[in-house]
Parts: structure tokens; sequence; C-alpha cells
């Protein structure tokens, strides 16, 4: 499953056939297993779309950084003495060597073990070994600085990188997910963190599964019938509120559903199972949410759940906690998944405690939920083996609905669409 | 009652614990638990000793939670380990450490093997003990699975108990 990729055909080929009078919207599965369409979806869509970075809260302080990789460069992210921040190439300006080799901490510079060159947090060349035999025009050209990935910046305390220097700005490129990102990040009047400890994972299965799959309201009852079971086992585990709602199209690839459900929400949705204690906390949560964002938007923050979808490849779901979820192929069967848990910058320890075993039972590699997601996507791409005969994909759920439910396809047809026209489509839509 | 426990009873301990988790006996490897255990097995980039209140696990259950994660595990809709996975839990380099008060720690190493679907993965790491010893005999209290891993890769999930 993890073989090397192979060329069954050339790309290019019709992948995604929508068929809007009789509603049916197909997908070849040669998307799944073409190491052709792969190599396209890196020139196409992940060196052309911006990807996140990471969130601002993850550089506090002045001198933080971390290194990441993102559609397989690798980068250095810092905040500088000014507060600012930057996304660098992780690679010496002078031979290419690796500048950073830890993947967090803080510092004043970096050097390159190398051949001992000095970089500001800001990329600046500030020092080598030798200066004396290079010419004034070489330390004045700037050809000694790290090199910054082309586009960088951030909304609501999400940070994207391009590699495409031409691209639309951002709040452009997020179109209607702009908006859901502010709901996210206004949980809190002190601001939005990221917690401490990544869930980094890999799955066999091509990364296009797990986009679908985190925007997929149909799978629940079935893939995760143990995680409903245990919740009504647990006294306590939920309260009357019939799962119910809406998906949409928010443009440019992005989509979102919105919808209440039964489960517990640490922004103030209660189940008995959070005590008596729990209740207080929710109710002055949830007092101080509403008059801070008014009522309605309140409410909304507070009683809906969002899986949401920024093309290509970024899922935050504020469902039972928020998670923050990045996955790029590595090879057409197989994805790298980095998951992290976004809270209030300030919330009490109880709120704090709840939030993450919150999480943990439904979220993550060790889950009541996500092992089982997991298997479904290893399990569609050993069906895939199949695609020369069984070669398509149905997502049609909701096909013609004017007002499609939160478990109907219409958001992987959103998703599919964009991706057809950007990885083997003529037109030049960014 | 001592409190003393020698290395050759916590070893029994933990073998009798591999040995029941790798023929799938979960509800007879929970009785080996305390009424308020925890099992634990942290995100591979936290430090050493963090604690799950105010850190992202990989798992963090308690004694209720580890409960229904073995009613889980006996699923056939526990898709994941549906057919079930073959495993293998070797424990080694087992060390006692002293008693304070009725808990006593023990950590040991381990390596543990899961098979399925053509494809074994390999998980390994520090195991951190605090056993208790009770009338019914030695319990577990507490595991924590300290991974020396980078992540979870290739594996991607941790659906089997370590």
């Amino acid at each position: 499953m993890t073989a090397a990729a192979t060329v069954i055909r050339p790309p290019r080929q019709e992948m995604v056939r929508a068929d809007r009078e009789r509603g049916i919207f197909r997908v070849s599965r040669r998307a799944f297993v073409d190491g052709g369409v792969m190599e396209r979806e890196y020139d196409a869509l992940f060196d052309r779309c911006w990807l996140y970075l990471g969130h601002e809260s993850e550089l506090a302080k002045p001198g933080d950084f971390l290194t990441r990789t993102v559609a397989r460069r690798n980068i250095l992210f810092t905040r500088d003495s000014q507060g600012k921040l930057h996304a660098l190439f992780n690679t010496c300006s002078h031979r290419g060597a690796t500048v950073c080799r830890e993947e967090r901490g803080n510092a004043k510079v970096f050097q390159c073990f190398y051949h001992g060159w000095v970089f500001g947090c800001d990329g600046a060349l500030k020092n080598q070994p030798g200066q004396e035999r290079y010419t004034d025009g070489h330390r004045e050209s700037g050809v000694g600085n790290l090199t910054p990935v082309p586009r960088f910046d951030s909304h609501a305390g999400f940070c994207f990188v391009c590699f495409d220097a031409d691209a639309p700005a951002l709040k452009d490129y997020l179109a209607g997910a702009k908006e859901i990102l502010e709901l996210i990040a206004s949980h809190s009047a002190s601001g939005m963190t990221i917690v401490q400890g990544a869930q980094q994972y890999a799955i066999r299965a091509n990364w296009k599964l797990l986009a679908e799959n985190s925007i997929d309201g149909y799978h629940a009852v079935t893939t995760h019938a143990t995680y409903l079971d245990y919740l009504k086992n647990m006294a306590g585990g939920l309260v009357p509120v019939p799962l119910s709602g809406r998906s949409f199209d928010l443009g440019n690839g992005h989509a979102v559903l919105e919808y209440k459900a039964p489960w517990g929400r640490p922004i103030a949705q209660w189940v008995p199972l959070f005590g008596e204690h729990g209740k207080h906390e929710m109710e002055s949560i949830y007092a101080k949410l509403a008059e801070r964002v008014g009522e309605e938007r309140a409410t909304r923050i507070a009683t809906h759940n969002r899986n949401l979808l920024v093309f290509p490849n970024l899922v935050i779901n504020d469902i039972m906690a928020i998670t923050v979820r990045t996955f790029y192929p590595v090879a057409p069967g197989q994805m790298m998944v980095n998951g992290w848990a976004l809270a209030p910058k300030e919330e009490s320890e109880w709120a704090r405690k709840y939030r993450l075993y919150n999480f943990l039972e439904f979220l993550g590699p060790g889950g009541f939920a996500t092992p089982d997601d997991i298997e479904a996507l290893e399990s569609c791409q050993r069906g895939f083996a199949n695609a020369g005969y069984a070669s398509w994909s149905d997502i049609s759920k909701g096909m013609g609905s004017a007002e499609p439910s939160y478990d109907d396809e219409l958001q992987m047809r959103v998703f599919w669409t964009r991706w057809n026209q950007l990885v083997n489509g003529t037109e030049d839509a960014r | 009652m001592s409190t003393a426990i020698a290395r050759s009873e916590a070893e029994d301990l933990l073998y009798e614990e591999a040995d029941l988790l790798d023929r799938w006996q979960l509800e007879q490897w929970l009785a080996l638990y305390t009424d308020d255990a925890a099992y634990l097995v942290p995100s591979t980039d936290l430090p050493p000793g963090t604690s799950p209140d105010n850190a992202l696990f990989y798992i963090a259950d308690d004694r209720m939670r580890l409960q229904e994660r073995v009613v889980r595990l006996q699923k056939k809709t526990a898709h994941s380990e549906w057919p079930r996975s073959r495993t293998r839990h070797l424990v080694s380099n087992v060390r006692v450490g002293a008693a304070d008060g009725d808990e006593t720690p023990v950590t040991a190493s381990f390596v543990t093997f899961r098979t399925k679907n053509g494809v074994t993965d390999t998980y390994m790491g520090r195991l951190l003990y605090r056993l208790k010893r009770t009338e019914g005999g030695l319990r577990i209290r507490e595991k924590r699975c300290e991974l020396d891993l980078d992540g979870l890769r290739p594996h991607g999930r941790v659906s089997i108990l370590l």
C-alpha cells in the first residue's frame, strides 16, 4: 500500500463526472491511485493554494520558532525581536544545509552547523566565519539571507503560506471561510491558543479521502457506532438535541457543515456528565460570550458544531472540542497528518481539562472514533486496487436539494469541483 | 500489609498483563487495574511527566473510560480492531523504584508489534507504572506509555492497548 507511485495513465483524463440532470456526481478512482495525479496536485494545487503553516499562538514570544514541513518543503517559522512573524525556507543560503534542526524553541539567532553562518530570526545573514574573504558587493547583495516563502499572511490567528508569488491575497482566497475562521477565533475574549502536544500520524490512504471524511456527516451512525454506544452508555453523556443542520459552499473549494448534536461542547453545550460545577462554568462562559458578541452569534457559536474544510487541506472541526488538522500525500496511497487542539487562551483548569477529555474521547489516533475513520479510509484505498474495473466513487447524496443537509455530500462536491478545476481542468482558475 | 515489591513480583504482573493483551482477554486485563486507575499515552513531542490536564495526548483514560475502551474493543463495530489485529507485547528492563505511600513506581521498556492486513507496525518506548498492593493482589493504578517515536508514523493509530 505504500509502494512507490506508479503512473497508470497520463493525467488530465476525465476525473470528475457531474450529471446534474440525473443527479449523479462521480469521481474517478484513478484520482486516488495515480502517481501522475499526485505530482500534478503538487504543481497545480499545493504550489498555488494558500496552505496552513501554524497558529500565531505557537510563537507567543519574540524569538520563538518552530520547524514544519508544508507540502514537502521545510519551513522555519519565527517571531523576530520586534514581534513580526516570518516564514523562511529552512535551508542555508550558503550551501543548503538545514539551518534549524529542532522542532521548536526560542533563539536570538540560528547558526548553520555546516560552515557556521549565523542568521537573525528575520532570516537576515548576521555573521559568517571568514567574513573578510567576501567582497562588499557580496555582503550588500542580500544573497546571504535565508529565503522567505513567497507569500505569508494570517487571518484570525491562523497563519498561511503560499508558494506562488502571484497568488491572490489570502482574504480573497479564503472567501466565505474567512467568517468561519473568525467565528472559531471568537470563542474567547482572551483569544485562542494551540494546546501543547501534536498528534502526528500517518494514514495508508490517499489524502483526499481524509478531506472527504473530515466533512462527512453521513458516516457517523455506522462508522462511529461504538462511539455513539459509548455516549449512550455513559450516564449523562448526551442531551436530547437531535443531529440536524446544513452544509454550505463557501466558495473557492471551501465548505462547512453547521449542525446541532447531542454531545457536550466545552463552549457552552452542557451535558450532565460535566457535573454541577460544569453547569456553572458553562453558564458563565455562555453569558460572557453573549455579552461580547450578542445573543444570536453566541447561540451559533455555542450550540452549533462546525466541520470546516479550507481548500485544499486545512480542516478545523469545532465539535466536542476544536481540532486543527492538515495532511499531505507522500505517495498516492499514503499521507502524513498533523493534528492539534485549539482552545481559549484563558480558561479555567476545569474547562481545559474537560475540553481535552472531550477531545480524546472522539478525536485522534487513540480516540473512540478516529481509528475507525482510518480503518475506513485504508479499506477504501485497498478497494481502489480495483480502480481499473470498479472505476468511480459516488458523491451524489443530496444533489438537487435546495437545502443540503449536514449529512448530504454537497461539501465534497464543492471540494472535488475545485480540485478538478485546478488539477485536471484547463481553466486558469486560482 | 507490606508495600515493598520485589522485582520478580512486578515482572510477573507485567508479563501476565502482556499475555492477557496478546490473547485479547481484555476483561481479565482490566481486572489488573485499580478502580481509580489511569492509562496514558502522551503525544510524542511532549516533555516527560507532562499532565494530560493541560496537554494533548493520544490517550488519557480514567478508569471509567478505560472500562468503555474495553467494552468498545470487544464489539464487531470497533472497525479498526475487527477483524482483530494480532499483537505481541514484549516487556523488559524492569526496575522497581522506592515505594511512595501505598504506591510503588516501576519502569520498563516495551516493544509491541501489531499485525493486520499484511502490515506490521512497531510501537516501542518506556512504561511508567504506579503499582499498588491490594487485598486482591498487586494492581496497576497508572500505566503511562511514553513512545520513542517521532509521532505515530507510519502507524496512524493506537487502537490496541499498548
